[in-house]
């Protein structure tokens, strides 16, 4: 193989250095500084700050408010990060068996796609509506009655379902392209060789789909814990209180709304290490298993 | 091992175009027939229905003594191997090879025994713990074939295997894939499009053209009589020379030169193949040598005669020039075509 290379000593660091400075400025520093004023009580209105130590840690950990965020994230991490999977791959599996206007089906359930955050949760809210949203009349049809910022599960189911919607077409996407990654001729001689279809499915389309599934199952538990923020605020409509919420959510409400910077910056740093051994995790333990072709 | 029958069998795809024209052939027990012919004659879309991985649209497919058309392919007795070998990637070759036993409820001890055996016969025992990206291209090929031969199935089936080797290894690979069907005696059809496969590995050819059939028999019969003109141009390196030729009282001549005795009158396609021109001094014909091919073995010799281009083989020991030059011609050696139909005469 030829190898390129650059002539100039300083021209590739030139080239990496706006990417680079973005990373520092809006990642480590912040990172940085979030890490340092965890170890200090601020004063509300900006005027000082006391040295407390580990004081914001362990006052975390004695917080049963801040235990049962824990909780609920892990609980509604798994359940999106499930669903918006196992549906995606059903449907992506299905589309692609699709022969005639394959291109119309696959449109529509990428639409959604388009559609961000906040506004999802919009659109959930006048789906769950207390009043008048649609689906609370039809779980009414079944005996159930749901109370949208009200009652703690419902709430969360809410937040669940609004999560899953707006997630399944990125997954789709994914599943279905690397689904049509499969050469032909390996499914078809699966086809010959396994008359079960869920069999060749299992044995033979998963495994290869693996590499992708592995690459959305980070995504997507990086979508659930992060970027559902705005699906979350949309639904509780910024009234916390008994609502059910994600720890960077929380972050967010004692930090901002609770003025606890402190506080709101000790469980930031415990949510990078959270993130860091998650991700260590995910490469150790999970991707040596994986095929990549 | 079973007999193979086609009856009217027919391939139109939904677009309207008609892949397969209705064929119908019978292929024998133990039989190695080659399906040849040029890219989108319908060869492979033949195959593919004969395997199940393509509806069929009309015509009855048989095999052994059922009628198979609407049966799964996994369970019409087949085993196919792929031209890019369509091994899979995520299993070592003994799972690759044992993937078809094991789906067919067969003893775990059974199934390694019929592995190593195939292992056995390939060469592959080394390599039966490797995944197929840690193998060579013959290694691949041989793993293909490995999970063909461990099912015994009654019919094989084969899709361009040899395309993606070079061409040493694709010479080796077809003395080897020849003998193993001599050796297991299973019914077998083999796709390609190169002629040289077809002629020194079939028991009978079929050259396909169009969609349509052209000629079927022995290499001999589809090499000395060809049932067309597109047959006569397709099989041979170099192909057999095809010429305008008139008939007129019971003569055909080119030039003006009678060439050999033939009823009918106008014009024919008059073909001889280019090892049936003999250089010779005495010869009644003289042609014109414009360019000399060396081939070691023989030599090509590109020519003109009459206004008309050939191509003449001579033996490595005759002298050639280029230049004028006198022939002779095995007038026994001669095929006759309709000047239009391009049909044998």
């Amino acid at each position: 193989m030829k190898r390129a290379g650059f002539s100039i000593r300083w021209l590739p660091i030139l080239l990496l250095l706006p990417q680079l400075s973005i990373i520092l400025i809006f990642f480590y520093w912040p990172a940085a500084h979030a890490v340092r004023s965890s170890f200090f009580l601020q004063d509300p209105f900006g005027f000082g700050e006391t040295f407390v130590g580990l004081k914001n840690y362990t006052s975390l950990l004695k917080s049963s408010a801040y235990l049962r965020s824990a909780q609920f994230t892990v609980i509604f991490t798994l359940m999106v990060t499930a669903l918006s999977l196992s549906l995606a791959l059903l449907l992506a599996v299905k589309a692609d068996k699709v022969i005639k206007g394959a291109k119309t089906y696959r449109t529509f359930l990428m639409w959604v796609y388009a559609v961000a955050p906040p506004v999802a949760g919009v659109i959930g809210l006048v789906l769950f509506d207390q009043s008048w949203g649609p689906l609370k009349e039809f779980f009414g049809l079944f005996g159930w009655d749901f109370r949208l910022g009200v009652d703690y599960f419902d709430t969360a189911f809410a937040m669940v379902v609004i999560s899953v919607w707006k997630q399944l077409p990125v997954n789709f996407i994914f599943f279905l392209s690397g689904l049509q990654s499969i050469p032909k001729s390996v499914r078809e001689a699966a086809l010959i060789d396994n008359r079960s279809a869920s069999g060749r499915f299992w044995d033979v389309t998963f495994p290869l789909l693996a590499p992708t599934a592995f690459f959305l199952l980070i995504i997507n538990i990086t979508y659930a814990l992060f970027d559902t923020f705005g699906i979350i605020d949309t639904v509780v409509k910024g009234e916390p209180s008994n609502n059910p919420m994600t720890l960077v959510y929380r972050v967010y409400v004692d930090g901002f709304r609770g003025n606890d910077l402190g506080g709101s910056s000790a469980q930031s740093v415990v949510l990078m290490v959270l993130v860091l051994a998650l991700t260590v995790f995910q490469f150790r333990m999970v991707e040596r298993r994986i095929h990549y072709t | 091992m079973a007999q193979v029958t086609l009856n009217t069998l027919r391939k139109v795809y939904p677009n309207g175009f008609e892949a397969v024209k209705p064929a119908s052939f019978t292929i024998e027990k133990g039989e190695f027939v080659v399906l040849v012919g040029p890219s989108g004659c319908g060869k492979s879309t033949m195959l593919r229905m004969i395997a199940g991985l393509e509806d069929i649209t009309q015509g009855d497919l048989q095999i052994g003594d059922r009628i198979v058309n609407d049966v799964d392919p996994a369970d019409r007795d087949i085993a196919m191997v792929f031209q890019n070998y369509a091994l899979y990637p995520h299993m070592t070759v003994r799972k690759n090879i044992g993937y078809g036993l094991k789906n067919r409820k067969i003893a775990k001890d059974v199934i390694d025994q019929k592995v190593t055996d195939a292992a056995n016969l390939l060469n592959l025992n080394d390599y039966l713990d490797r995944k197929p990206s840690q193998l060579s291209g013959g290694q691949r090929q041989r793993v293909a074939m490995g999970r063909a031969i461990v099912r015994d199935p009654s019919l094989f089936l084969f899709d361009e295997p040899l395309s993606n080797l070079d061409a040493k290894l694709r010479n080796q690979m077809r003395i080897e894939i020849k003998a193993l069907q001599r050796r297991l005696g299973v019914t077998s059809v083999y796709v390609t499009h190169d002629q040289v496969e077809a002629m020194t590995m079939a028991d009978r050819i079929i050259v396909m053209n169009g969609g349509e059939i052209e000629q079927i028999g022995t290499p001999a019969q589809v090499y000395h009589s060809p049932a067309s003109t597109f047959v006569a141009s397709f099989m041979g390196a170099p192909p057999m020379n095809l010429l305008d030729a008139l008939v007129a009282e019971n003569a055909a001549m080119i030039g003006g030169q009678t060439i050999a005795q033939f009823a009918g009158h106008g014009p024919v396609t008059l073909g001889i193949r280019p090892e049936d021109i003999l250089p010779d001094p005495n010869g009644d014909f003289e042609i014109n040598v414009t360019l000399i091919e060396e081939l070691g073995a023989h030599r090509i010799l590109h020519a003109t005669w009459a206004g008309q281009t050939i191509m003449v083989s001579v033996a490595k020991d005759v002298t050639a020039e280029t230049g004028t030059m006198h022939v002779a011609i095995k007038s026994d050696a001669l095929s006759f075509f309709d000047a239009q139909t391009g049909r044998r005469l």
